[in-house]
């Protein structure tokens, strides 16, 4: 029996203040609504239009269920479409990614598409005369997507008219996307290198809220980075390992990541390291500094290098580091399965260590290969799986629990909070339940 | 000592029964000091440094994962996983005038399996050997993955 669907009431039921049902994690249904209603009711994240460096270069993607096919049309203006062929429905593409030319043409019966999705050409067309094509919907060629944002290269899409516009829905929180961007003394990123991919046997939601979880890394990781740092402590040439430097702040205690804090925006947004971060203590790298002074002014360089955020969740399911140039997409599968695909970014114009080791950060901590990986990987699925049990239902959220807490906002607080999380869920529930509230949304079930 | 393909795969045979036996501290012995084991993660990946890899390990870093393995809270190895491997007859693609070094070509099987999972992969093993003090080491073991580019599951062991 049908327990959510439209009913708003039941679902805002799953979120207390200070904890969450379980249901959010591991019911069938829940997992069926947030792809039909959350993830058509936010800006998600597509791709970066360095993957499109050439007109005609398209690539694949799924929103909520929905295959997408992003594009690069001949003006140089980005597109998406739904990757369905408005005949009979055939997927246009099944590549990640490719140049479709001038058109794309469906593979079934050959109806061809201009890269900003109209209706190119009709085989035996005259088959067709007197039948009113024109007035079909089939004749506007590709179902474009309602709303895309490309901002500073970053592609984002919602399925969905209306709402929060781009602006309103990320707010300040792209300062951190600024910061990634201005770290290329360019002021351009280029993703670069396959990104890893890492299947998850657990709900998307534990991946978004370990992301500011700052009460694990010393705990859960003490097994691979412990036994880094306490090997390199003893047999270590007493110079600096790249890796142990990556790796080594992991195990800060409790108070060095109450002291960086975390900041929340409104909408489910926020970062940890406002102050401070794991990643501020990197060695220099010859000549960075050099070329974002001539870029920048020494004043602003040093203010864009200073900016050490930690990790950014954009609300619902990416995460951002800027200062190593590394992204997290948390792509939910089913309630028990997330991949999790880590991209890597060159900064344009900067030294090439510095991209060696973006690509070194996400072999340690981001591969399946990884051992900091297995140690989280290893919390998800117990999670996912001891939330069966029936005695508790609920999950605790409530660490710096403040009675007044509003998440209409932006705030700084201690860095051990979970208002992060909480502040997660209560745009989960708001953006869950606004298209069921209004059915008549288009494309809410779809 | 000298390289030649009876030598070689012996040695391949044994590198990897180490492996399946848990004999890690003694596999790392297999290495030079300077030696890598590398896993890229794109198709004919040329550079270890510049392209993504799933793993560049050098001498430190395996090191540290063999002690992982064995530390009190390494709660992902509750219980502990266990590996198989099995090889192709190895090729030799190089071998040095003096016989000292080679590069040889080993089509595998790899399946880990812990608790009631298990998964299993196939590629190519390309390892680097050469005479040290009269014994075969390794100065790189790399290993190519079939599907290096799809959701891969935890991989916890050495393949
Ligand atoms: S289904 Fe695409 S042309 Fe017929
Ligand atoms: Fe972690």
């Amino acid at each position: 029996m049908p327990h959510y669907a439209n009913s708003p009431d039941a679902i805002k039921a799953l979120i207390r203040p200070r904890e969450i049902h379980r249901d959010a994690y591991v019911s069938d249904e829940i997992f069926d609504l947030e792809m039909k209603h959350l993830f058509h009711n936010t800006w998600v994240y597509v791709g970066h239009a360095s993957q499109l460096p050439d007109k005609g270069d398209y690539l694949g993607a799924e929103v909520g269920r929905q295959p997408l096919i992003i594009v690069r049309h001949s003006d140089d203006e980005i597109h998406a479409f739904y990757n369905r062929c408005p005949h009979k429905g055939v997927r246009v593409t099944t590549e990640e990614c490719g140049n479709a030319g001038r058109f794309f043409r469906c593979p079934y019966h050959a109806l061809s598409f201009r890269t900003n999705g109209q209706l190119m050409a009709v085989p035996l067309k005259k088959g067709y005369e007197g039948t009113k094509l024109e007035d079909n919907i089939a004749h506007r060629g590709l179902f474009p997507v309602a709303q895309l944002k490309v901002y500073r290269e970053f592609i984002f899409v919602k399925l969905n008219p209306g709402g929060e516009s781009f602006e309103e829905f990320f707010g300040d929180s792209l300062s951190t996307i600024d910061n990634m961007v201005d770290r290329s003394p360019a002021g351009k990123l280029v993703a670069e290198g396959a990104p890893l991919r890492f299947m998850h046997n657990c709900n998307w939601k534990m991946l978004v809220e370990n992301q500011t979880d700052t009460c694990h890394p010393m705990v859960a990781h003490e097994a691979s980075v412990g036994t880094a740092v306490d090997i390199w402590n003893k047999e270590g040439d007493g110079g600096k390992h790249p890796g142990v430097e990556m790796l080594a702040p992991f195990m800060s205690p409790y108070e060095f990541f109450e002291g960086i804090g975390i900041r929340v925006w409104p909408n489910g947004h926020g970062h940890t390291g406002v102050s401070g971060s794991i990643h501020a203590d990197y060695s220099e790298i010859p000549g960075y500094f050099e070329k974002m002074t001539e870029s920048y002014g020494e004043e602003r360089a040093k203010a864009i290098l200073d900016e050490v955020r930690h990790n950014t969740v954009y609300f619902p399911n990416i995460m951002v580091k800027g200062p190593i140039q590394n992204i997290r997409v948390f792509k939910p599968v089913a309630a028990n399965r997330t991949l999790v695909e880590s991209w890597t970014f060159r900064m344009v114009d900067a030294p090439d260590q510095l991209f060696a080791r973006t690509l070194i950060y996400n072999r340690f901590i981001n591969a399946s290969t990884s051992i900091v990986g297995h140690d989280d990987h290893e919390m998800y699925e117990r999670a996912q799986i001891g939330l069966t049990c029936n005695g508790l239902e609920w999950v605790n959220m409530q660490r710096l629990y403040e009675e007044d807490e509003t998440y209409d906002q932006e705030a700084v607080v201690n860095g051990t909070s979970e208002r992060q999380m909480r502040n997660q869920f209560n745009a989960w529930q708001r953006y869950m339940t606004m298209s069921m509230e209004d059915e008549s949304a288009v494309g809410a079930e779809a | 000592m000298k390289l030649d393909l009876q030598t070689a795969s012996d040695f391949i045979y044994r590198e990897t029964r180490m492996l399946d036996e848990g004999h890690f501290e003694q596999w790392l012995e297999l290495f030079t000091r300077d030696a890598h084991y590398w896993m890229p993660a794109e198709w004919q990946q040329t550079d270890p440094l510049l392209q993504p890899s799933l793993m560049y390990e050098d001498w430190f870093l395996l090191k540290v994962r063999v002690q992982r393995l064995t530390a009190a809270r390494t709660f992902s190895q509750k219980p502990k996983s266990r590996s198989c491997h099995v090889l192709q007859a190895p090729q030799i693609d190089e071998l040095s005038d003096d016989a000292q070094h080679c590069r040889t070509w080993t089509p595998f099987h790899y399946t880990e399996i812990r608790g009631d999972d298990s998964t299993a992969f196939s590629g190519w093993l390309k390892h680097e050997l050469q005479i040290q003090d009269d014994t075969i080491k390794m100065q790189l073991k790399r290993v190519e993955l079939l599907n290096f580019d799809a959701p891969l599951p935890a991989i916890q062991l050495f393949i």
